[in-house]
């Protein structure tokens, strides 16, 4: 095996827009506020950027293909940039091609940035979209929480729980997150909820009530990158490196053979298999400190603590009754408010997480600090349950 | 020579039954008089259904267990959703029968189905499957909006031990124009019956039937039974009496748990009565449309090999719906703001629809010769994740396997004109996996492991374009559909 990125690559300033319904901003304000927090946080100029990447999913509804609405927004020196698309894992793929070009040594100081406007769309929830000229044929036409909601009822069926249990357990995810949110300025949903809220919630899509749902925001993030050796010539003795970034997308198992059982994502037990060798993680029940997970529904956060090994099979339920992922837990996951509260501007999400995680390794999350984390972990899952791209990145700093 | 007649039947009656007193709650504030049709329920397609649609799933019931496809196949109906793209085409390519399968549409009368089995009886070297279907546009506060059905049926004729055979054929042609739909009009325009019942129904039986039944020798008060479909049921009597028939010949109209399906209801009361009749039993089949068809046949003893019961099955299995709301939705009769889910474009790509014409319509997926795993949809390279041989996949045909229910969900967000969509996860028995819609689920109906089995249907329709493509759907198996 390849021996990977880890500590190549040094994360030195980043920015994070507050997520919400912001109808008075545009994608340049958005892409503007991320970039300028994140320059300040560096400490460099604008010039010294020497590449970037530009994470949009929704290109039409947005800014529009290609490299040039972030080119021209920050009006950058024609440096490159490359616009990308990986589903959900937007974010995280445009901070993988910054890492990979700096690792590479392609470039010194490279950045990326993901950006979502997904309330100038006029929907409520995600936009319907094409999935192509042949599988519209024949696809269902799913939202994405009736497409997640599926694990909920294959998971309950696999280990033989009730849906009461296992709706309880959603619940406590819901309402650990709103309790993260409400301390983060930065979050869409700042508001604390009960479970019998989230228990009593309308149904979207069975068994999953509207609670049970992330929110639908607008947002911005951005990372600059550079090689550790330069962040110290910065004067950035300490800082934020990164351990490993891996991508597993589906290459059809999932949906057309009959050996996935509809009750975990296997892309993400694959990509946390080579993350955690890449980062040199041999017990990542031990080592990680903090997560920050694809929670766009509660059931996915909660078989994604089974697929990342923080769980044993069918423990899930029992670890998260237990207040294992709470703020005060044995490994806090969404300690920022996840996907809950912020809301999934798409191509953003990746970075707002690793945004998050990078404030914790850094000291610097205020009222949500955590004591003393090591390795953070964040996963993004594009897609649906049964066909998805599936990317984690891990997070450490450094001494 | 091999003797010629009825080698196979089969039909479609949706599920829903639409409560006669439900409607004239709905209604009867408008017109009063139609109390008196206030009983019993009327079969009706769903939004996802159409001529096509229950017009293949009888072809299905009259060719299942048969190795060979026709050698041709007639679509008769008076609401074929083409006018100008052949409906039998969509149908041979979902029954995945060759495409030198010789296909033609019927249409223009009440007839259409009865007139298509005249004509194919004419050549008796190939065999032939006529499908008749009908989803019947009416009107609001309509009399037949209470006396319409919508159903399929379908007859297989050829030789070999046929169950029942064409003894005779008649037809006259009258332009008497009690009723008319025309192409810009979108429901039937209709005269006072007693007309028709007058001059037109009693005269033309007679004229039609006659001398058909004299030139086979064929004495009237022998008939044993005789198929009658007038709109008004009440009415089957002036054509036993017409033709000389006795009246306790007169079968079952079907109006109870159906109604009146078009074209297609002389051939469905004709399945009825297959599915109950005894050998050496003669049938007189009318049908009635500016004129009358007639077709005189006998059962033979082949009738005791063909015993089934997937008619009677499916008219006693309907699911009675009172919410007169749904029953306009299902017919595209009212406007309801589906909200902007439903503005997708749905636009077809007619170069891929044609290119996977045998994957979409004939639900024909991969099973690779190398380790012998069936999969949806074929592909280069095999799924399974322990071979991914390179093309080795033959032709497998997914529409008549049985699957099980692996996930699901019931999703009121997503767009569809029945909520909620229910969708998942179905794994076939023999192997293979697709995920895909749902159909005939109502809300807590569904359950992990349920068998379902595969029910052809519209999947999507293109408001901007007029147009609307069909696939396959999970339906709760039924006995009753098997027959």
């Amino acid at each position: 095996m390849a021996e990977g990125i880890r500590d190549k690559v040094a994360i030195i300033g980043m920015g994070c827009t507050k997520f919400g319904e912001r109808w008075d901003a545009s994608p340049e304000d958005l892409v503007t506020e991320a970039f300028e927090e994140a320059i300040a946080d560096a400490g460099l100029d604008r010039n010294d950027i020497e590449a970037g990447w530009f994470g949009v999913f929704y290109d039409e509804q947005n800014v529009g293909k290609s490299a040039y609405p972030l080119s021209q927004y920050l009006r950058l020196p024609n440096i490159p940039v490359t616009r990308v698309e990986n589903l959900c894992a937007t974010g995280t793929e445009a901070l993988r091609g910054a890492v990979y070009a700096v690792a590479a040594g392609a470039c010194d100081i490279a950045f990326a940035m993901g950006c979502e406007k997904l309330k100038d769309t006029g929907f409520s929830g995600l936009p319907e979209r094409t999935k192509g000229t042949f599988e519209d044929l024949y696809q269902p036409n799913f939202t994405p929480p009736g497409a997640f909601a599926q694990l909920a009822a294959a998971y309950a069926a696999k280990h033989r729980v009730s849906m009461t249990d296992l709706k309880r357990a959603m619940a406590h995810v819901s309402w650990k997150s709103h309790e993260n949110g409400a301390r983060n300025p930065k979050a869409h949903l700042q508001k604390r909820i009960s479970m019998e809220q989230v228990l009593n919630a309308p149904m979207v899509a069975y068994p999953l009530g509207v609670l049970d749902c992330c929110g639908v925001s607008d947002g911005a993030a951005c990372a600059i990158v550079t090689r550790p050796e330069i962040a110290r010539t910065l004067g950035r003795n300490r800082h934020v490196t990164v351990k490993a970034i891996q991508l597993a997308p589906s290459n059809g198992v999932e949906m057309g053979h009959q050996s996935w059982d509809g009750a975990h994502t296997l892309t993400t037990r694959k990509a946390a298999l080579r993350a955690f060798a890449e980062a040199g993680v041999s017990d990542p029940k031990n080592e990680i400190s903090l997560t920050e997970v694809h929670d766009c529904f509660s059931i996915t956060e909660l078989v994604l603590m089974e697929d990342l090994g923080l769980s044993d099979a069918g423990s899930g339920i029992s670890d998260i009754l237990d207040g294992r992922y709470d703020a005060t837990g044995a490994i806090p996951c969404q300690i920022d408010g996840g996907l809950k509260c912020f809301g999934h501007p798409i191509g953003a999400s990746g970075l707002r997480m690793t945004y998050e995680i990078y404030l914790q390794l850094l000291g610097r999350a205020g009222e949500r600090q955590l004591s003393a984390p090591r390795l953070g972990l964040a996963h993004n899952l594009g897609g649906i349950p049964n066909r998805n791209v599936a990317a984690i990145s891990i997070f450490g700093a450094s001494d | 020579m091999a003797a010629y007649g009825i080698i196979g039947f089969g039909a479609y009656v949706p599920r829903k039954r639409m409560s006669r007193a439900a409607i004239f709650d709905a209604v009867g504030w408008a017109q009063g008089s139609l109390k008196s049709l206030a009983k019993g329920g009327r079969a009706f397609a769903e939004w996802d259904e159409d001529a096509i649609t229950m017009g293949l799933e009888a072809a299905r019931d009259a060719l299942r267990g048969r190795a060979a496809g026709p050698a041709a196949l007639c679509f008769a109906s008076t609401t074929a959703p083409f006018l100008d793209r052949q409906n039998a085409g969509v149908i041979r390519a979902a029954l995945d029968l060759p495409t030198q399968t010789h296909c033609f549409d019927f249409a223009g009368s009440q007839r259409a189905g009865l007139s298509a089995v005249i004509a194919s009886s004419g050549d008796k070297n190939r065999d032939i499957l006529v499908v008749a279907a009908e989803k019947r546009p009416v009107k609001s506060a309509s009399a037949l909006e209470m006396q319409a059905g919508d159903a399929g049926a379908a007859i297989l004729l050829g030789r070999g031990a046929p169950i029942a055979e064409v003894i005779a054929a008649g037809s006259v042609s009258a332009d008497l124009v009690d009723h008319y739909r025309t192409a810009s009009s979108h429901t039937d325009y209709t005269l006072e019956e007693r007309w028709f019942r007058d001059e037109g129904l009693s005269s033309f039986a007679a004229l039609c039937a006659k001398p058909m039944l004299a030139e086979a020798a064929m004495s009237p008060e022998a008939i044993d039974h005789i198929v009658a479909p007038t709109i008004n049921p009440a009415l089957a009597k002036v054509v036993a009496e017409a033709v000389g028939a006795r009246t306790e010949a007169i079968v079952d109209p079907l109006f109870q748990n159906c109604g009146h399906s078009g074209a297609a209801h002389p051939l469905l009361m004709l399945c009825a009565v297959l599915e109950k009749a005894e050998p050496g039993e003669t049938i007189l089949v009318t049908a009635f449309g500016q004129g009358c068809d007639a077709v005189l046949l006998r059962i033979t003893a082949a009738i005791a090999d063909a015993r089934r019961e997937s008619l009677s099955r499916q008219l006693a299995e309907g699911v009675e719906e009172t919410n007169y709301a749904r029953f306009l939705a299902a017919g595209d009769r009212i406007d309801i703001d589906w909200g902007i889910r439903a503005e997708r474009d749905n636009r077809t790509a007619q170069t891929v629809a044609f290119n996977k014409s045998r994957d979409i319509y004939g639900f024909v997926g991969g099973f690779c010769a190398a380790c012998d795993t069936p999969q949806f949809p074929k592909s280069r390279r095999c799924v399974n994740p322990d071979c991914g041989a390179l093309d080795k996949q033959e032709d497998y045909r997914f529409a008549d396997r049985i699957g099980r229910i692996k996930s699901f969900t019931e999703d009121w967000m997503a767009f569809t004109r029945s909520p909620p969509l229910v969708y998942g996860n179905i794994s076939f028995e023999g192997g293979g996996n697709a995920f895909m819609e749902m159909c005939d689920f109502a809300p807590g109906d569904a359950t992990i492991g349920a068998e379902v089995e595969m029910r052809f249907r519209i999947k999507d329709i293109d408001t901007l374009r007029g147009y609307h493509r069909y696939f396959w759907k999970a339906a709760p198996a039924s006995g009753g559909r098997n027959g």
